[in-house]
Formats: structure tokens, sequence, C-alpha cells
């Protein structure tokens, strides 16, 4: 029998369910703000420490010897941005080479390997990385370089991007495909200028993510970049690096380079973000009326 | 002006399955041909094997002599590419590609074939969706809105021009009114009825009226065969097979 | 399938052969008038006609519904249309049997008069027609509608014999004249129901055959 709004029974239920309603809409809240306050929490405590001692010279300077005051972390932030260079040149072509072979070929028992190997890749700690970049390259090469490090960056930027874009393709419906087809366009030009076109927003956000996580990488950096004190352009020399920077002051026993230690931590997460803002802002300029 | 199609023996499989047995049949130039018949009697793969579509299928293959005009679709030395260029496709659900604005969708099939020049870009995107009947609603709204802010029927109408910018001699429709609402549906039966005269148009159709109001042949599929292929009126007035007037009858199917 | 639509077209069967068996009656009714010069059956026919004509408009009304509601196609679509041809024949089957009933009322109205002409006898080959096309259409058999077809030249003599036979009497004896006159008329309208019944029988093979057999050839479709 359907319970008529006037039975007391009904009214218990009613309330029952909406009281179990505000409560699942409130914990779900209350779990998207925990999520953003360790993120505010950190950012703050990075600006309360690190604001104060971001100066003209902090920004243009390179360090000076220990037990001197002042210098700054210029090299740190020119090198990072270098070896993030090498990183993306490496990472994001061949990253998206490997999630469009996935995606649009990689049907059968190689693909099915490729992606395997993406994800162990992933999770290889990015310390043994760095070790191995080390080995294959640096030792090789018999001195350490932007280049090594920008490497080691970019093989760990290789399979987030590629499963993403693999991610993205996939969500590309297949009726665009064929529309493309049907007009006589041939596979490979259908793959780059209309799948990919279509997905590229997804694209673009997974190449961001991955740029995003190495560029606060430390440990791959420690046997590949090294690290420099005094200016260097060159990828063939040891590059000074933000993250290394941060890493050496921190444990170092100078009360100066642990303040510099924080202005180059807050510097490092306001670069991380400029960037992905910058990408978002330059790749929504062409959207269409109509187009998400 | 379109081409006429000769088929003789075209069997296609799905895998190991044999999804169309031996068909013959001859569509004539400049007219309109419906196929029809219940799901799954092969009409839609009958059609996707006259461009060459059937084989994009993983493990889809076909054999047999199909003739469009002086090509040979399924020759030798036959490039599938440029058969899909000769023969134009539009789709049960219009799919225009979304990140493109209205001008580069119709734009798209010359663009990725290398055409170049601006101002005949312009002619012929314009011819196109003059053809398509749908210039005069989005002439001014070419370049700045996208492909997939139209409504249903503009939608499958941008599909149809983007089809014929190519510049094809047949049109193949699949159920391409089936996802549209009657307004729209009879602006594109309009539409085909007036492009006949430039193209030959092969129009696949579970809807029977539809079949009956568009075309002037049509031929009618069961599980893999080509059963009755005849003048429109007489498959729905005087059917020679008694298959084909259980279909049209609604006995069955 | 298509419940709905198959009993459509069983009521509009069963509509046109009850219309047909009226159609059937009235004939054997003036028949027996002329017979038997008794006025009661000419008065039932008249009654007949009532029937017949609210029959002609229910049948035309569910051609038209099922038409227009349920998009029927070959078979079915020529069976409607051979119904609404049928149904238009017999109601003019009906409307000369009022007409013959009218000239038998006539002729009981004067003192009989001896003519050789058989009219009994033309009216059960007109009979036999309308019974075999309506058979035909109830079968749905064309054979059946053939033989009626065949009919059609005998029942046309018979009227050219009489049309004959009587003008030679009422000029012989001109005080005949208006019977013969009667008879002659009642002859034409029998005539006109075997054309009415041969049109019947063609829209039946129009119907089973999809052929058009009419004006005496047979056109199937190219």
């Amino acid at each position: 029998m359907l319970k008529q709004p006037g039975d007391a029974s009904a009214q218990n239920l009613s309330l029952w369910r909406r009281v179990t309603d505000h409560a699942a809409t409130w914990f779900a809240m209350a779990a998207a703000v925990l999520v953003i306050v360790p993120l505010l929490a950190i950012f703050i405590y990075l600006l309360i420490k690190g604001a104060g001692s971001i100066n003209l010279a902090f920004l243009t300077q390179t360090p000076k010897p220990p037990g001197e005051l002042g210098g700054g972390m210029a090299n740190a932030i020119v090198g990072t941005g270098l070896i993030l260079a090498v990183a993306s040149v490496l990472g994001v072509p061949l990253g998206i080479g490997c999630g469009i072979y996935l995606a649009e070929y990689g049907r059968g028992r190689f693909g099915d390997l490729v992606r395997f190997t993406a994800d162990v890749l992933n999770g290889v700690p990015s310390i043994v990385i760095g070790i191995a970049v080390y080995g294959l390259i640096v030792i090789r090469q018999k001195h350490f370089s932007a280049f090594s490090g920008g490497v080691a960056l970019g093989v760990m930027m290789i399979p987030t991007i590629a499963r993403a874009t693999e991610e993205m393709l996939l969500m590309v419906p297949n009726v665009i495909r064929e529309a493309a087809l049907g007009l006589g366009i041939p596979k490979w030009r259908t793959t780059l200028s209309i799948s990919l076109r279509t997905a590229s927003a997804g694209v673009i956000t997974g190449c961001m993510l991955a740029f995003a996580r190495v560029a606060g990488e430390t440990a791959p950096l420690l046997f590949t970049a090294f690290g420099n004190q005094f200016w260097n352009l060159k990828l063939n020399q040891p590059t000074a690096a933000l993250s290394l920077q941060v890493f050496t002051y921190a444990i170092s026993p100078y009360d100066d380079w642990h303040r510099q230690a924080w202005a180059g931590a807050l510097i490092l997460i306001v670069l991380i973000v400029a960037a992905v803002a910058a990408v978002r802002i330059v790749t929504s300029r062409g959207t269409l009326k109509g187009v998400s | 002006m379109g081409v006429g199609i000769e088929v003789r023996g075209l069997n296609a499989w799905y895998g190991n399955n044999l999804a169309l047995k031996s068909i013959d049949m001859t569509v004539p130039a400049n007219h309109v041909t419906a196929v029809i018949g219940p799901s799954g009697c092969g009409k839609s793969t009958f059609v996707r094997c006259l461009n060459r579509m059937h084989e994009t299928i993983p493990e889809a293959h076909a054999e047999g002599e199909v003739k469009v005009g002086d090509i040979e679709v399924y020759g030798d030395g036959t490039d599938p590419v440029e058969v899909r260029r000769r023969i134009g496709m539009v789709f049960q659900k219009p799919n225009p590609f979304p990140t493109m604005s209205i001008y580069d969708n119709v734009a798209a099939g010359l663009r990725l074939n290398g055409f170049r020049n601006r101002k005949q870009l312009d002619e012929l995107v314009e011819r196109s969706l003059k053809l398509a009947a749908l210039w005069d609603e989005v002439k001014d709204e070419l370049h700045k809105q996208s492909g997939a802010s139209l409504s249903g029927g503009q939608q499958q109408r941008l599909c149809i021009a983007r089809s014929l910018a190519v510049e094809p001699e047949v049109l193949l429709m699949d159920e391409p009114a089936s996802a549209l609402d009657p307004i729209s549906t009879s602006k594109i039966e309009e539409l085909i009825f007036q492009l006949k005269q430039h193209y030959t148009v092969v129009i696949v159709t579970h809807n029977m009226q539809q079949a009956a109001r568009v075309a002037e042949f049509t031929g009618f599929f069961l599980m893999g065969s080509l059963i009755e292929y005849d003048k429109t009126e007489k498959i729905f007035t005087t059917p020679a097979d008694k298959r084909t007037e259980d279909y049209i009858t609604g006995r069955f199917g | 399938m298509r419940s709905r639509f198959q009993h459509g077209l069983e009521e509009l069967k069963e509509k046109l052969l009850r219309m047909g068996g009226l159609a059937e009656q009235s004939i054997d009714l003036v028949t027996e008038a002329y017979r038997t010069r008794d006025a009661k059956f000419c008065q039932m026919v008249f009654t007949n006609e009532n029937e017949i004509n609210q029959a002609e408009r229910e049948i035309d009304e569910l051609a038209l519904d099922l038409l227009a509601m349920q998009q029927p196609m070959a078979v079915d679509l020529r069976f409607i249309l051979a119904v609404v041809k049928i149904n238009a024949d017999l109601e003019r089957v009906g409307d000369q049997a009022v007409n013959i009933a009218q000239r038998v009322l006539d002729l009981i109205s004067e003192p009989e008069v001896e003519l050789p002409v058989d009219i009994p006898r033309m009216a059960a080959s007109v009979t036999t027609m309308v019974q075999r096309a309506l058979e035909s259409f109830l079968d749905g058999k064309a054979e059946i509608a053939e033989s009626v077809l065949q009919m059609d030249g005998i029942v046309d003599r018979m009227k050219d014999e009489a049309f004959v036979v009587l003008v030679q009497r009422m000029i012989n004896e001109p005080y005949t004249a208006r019977a013969a006159l009667n008879v002659l008329l009642i002859a034409r309208n029998l005539e006109r129901i075997a054309d009415h019944a041969t049109n019947i029988a063609e829209d039946v093979i129009f119907w089973v055959r999809g052929a058009d057999v009419r004006h005496g050839g047979a056109h199937y479709r190219a």
C-alpha cells in the first residue's frame, strides 16, 4: 500500500530521508573543503615565510658563497626553465605519440604491453629514474648537464601524457572519425587533425598535469643536472634548478639560506601556477561560440 | 553530374560471419535509390561497402565487384581513400566536427586534402551550404559559430554540405533523418529530392514511408540477401516476392 | 502483428459482405415481386435500400480511417481500394433494384400483359453473377471472379434480344406499350446490375493479383 501523506509513519520516513539527504550533501561539501585546506595552508604558509625574502636582488642575483648574506636564485629560476624546456620537448611529443598509438592502433597484445609498461614507468620512484639517467647519460658524457636533467624529467612526463592522451582520444566519438574517413581523409590525417584536435583540451590538461608534477621534482635532478652556483645556459653543463636549490639551502646550517629556501619554494609554486594559467588562457582564446 | 553504380557478386564479412551474400544490383545515375529491410538485414553494411567504409571496422572485409562510374572500387590498384573522396557519406547521427566552426566544418574535407586557395574555398563553402539549403540560416555566423551549436536538423544539413564540398558523384545516406523531428525530416527529404539532379543518392532507411516518399527505386534486403529490387511504386503496391510483401505490410520486422 | 489493423480489415470485409447480402436480397425480392405481382416485396426492397445506403457510408468511413491511420501497403492497400470501389458498385446495385421495384409497381397497377421476355430467367443469371462476384471477394479467389467476367456477355445478349422482341411487340400491339416499356426498363436495369457484378469481379482481381483487367485487357504493373 502506498503511504499517504497523512500517515504518521510516512512522515517519519520522509523526515529520515530529508535528514540523510542533507547529511550526505554536507559530507560532500566537507570533503571538498578538506581537500582545499592543505593546499591553501601550504600556500599561505609559504607566503608568510617566503614573501618577505623576495626582492629584486633575489630574482636577479646568483647565490653568494656560504656565510655571506644576500644573493638570489636567478640562475635557478632560469635553470629550471631550461631543464623543463628540454623535458617538454622530449616528453610531450613522445607522450602524445604513444597515446595516439594506444588509442588508435593499440588494440592487440603489443598495445597491452605498452600500456602496462607505461603504468609501471609511472610508478618508478623518481630517484631511481635519476640514477638510471645518471648511468646511461651522465657517466657516458662524463659530466652533469641540464640535458640529462631534462631527459630524466621528460621520461617521467611520458606515462602521464600518454595515458591522458589515450583516454581523451578514446572519448572522441567514433562517428567523428567515420565522418572524416568518409570524406576521404586518410587515417593518419584523421587522427592528427580531427581526433587529436577534438581531444586537444584534455590532452593539454594531461600535459599540464605532467609538467606541474615534474616541475617540482628534486631527486632525479640530484645526479643529472646536479646544480650550479653560477649562471649556465648551456645544455651540456651542470645547471641550477629551483627544486635543487631549495633542497640544498634547506638542509644547510645557514639561517640566511633557510630564509632564501622559503622564498625559492614560493617562487617555484608561483611559476608552476603561472605556467598552467598561461596555457589555459592561450588555448581558450580561440574558442568558438558553443564549444565547451 | 552523378554516375551509376554496378554491383556484382558483393560479399561482406564481419570476421567469419558472412553478412552480405552475393549482392547484384544496378543503381541508376541521378536517381534516388532506397535500401530497406529489417534490423540486421545488411542494408547498412551494403552501403558502407560501396565506399569502402566497411573495412574500417576491425576484422571486417568485403569482396566482389563494385563499379562506381568508371572506378573499380575493389580493384587491385584502387586507393580506398580516393574512393571515399568520390563517394560522400552522411550518417545517422549528425556528426559535425565539434571544435570547428561552420565554415571549417564544410571546408574540412577540402583543406585536409591539401586545398588551400582561400577564395576558392570561400566559393565552395558557399556553394555547398546553398546546395544543402543551409546557407541563408548560417551565412552571418560562418566563422563564429561552432558546428555543434546548430539544431539537429541544421547539423545534419551541415554534414550534407560538408560531404558535398568535396564534390562527390555519389551520396550515400545511412538513415539520415532517423534522429530528427518531422519538420527537419521533411526538409531533408525535400533536399534529397533536389540533390538528385546533380548526384546519385543511395539512402538506407528503416522508415518505409520515407523510402516511398523520396526514392524512385527500392531494394529490399533480408538476412544479407537482396530479395527484390524494383521501382518504388511497384514494390509498395504489387511486390513480386512474398517476403517483401510481408515486410512492407508489417506482418514481420 | 498489427492486430488493430487486421481487425479493421476484417471488419471492412464483413461489412461489405453483409452489404452484398442485402443487395442480393433486393434482387431476389424484385424478382419475386415481378413473378407474384405482389407489392409487399417492393416495399421490402425500399426498406433494404436504407440499410444499403447506411452500410455504404459506414464502409467508406472505415476505409478512410484505415488509409489515414495505418499506412497500408501492397496487398492491404489494394484490398482497401477494392473495397471502396465494390462499395460503390453494390450501392448502385441497390439503386437498380429500387428502380426495378418501381417499374414492377407500375406493372402491377395495370392489368397483366403477356410478354415474350423471361425476366425471372435473366434475373437468375444476374443473381448468379452477383453471388459469384461476392464469393470471389469472400474467398479472395481470382478464378471465380474471372468466371463472372465471362457471364457478362450472356446477360448482354439477353437484354438485346428483349429489346428487339419488345420493340416489335410495341409496334404490332401499341396497347402493350406501357407494360413493354416497363419490362424493357427492367431488362436494362438487370443488365446494369450485371455490369456492376463484372466491376466487382474486376476489383477482386485487382486486389488479389495486382492486375488491372478493366476494359477488356490485363494490365500488370510494369
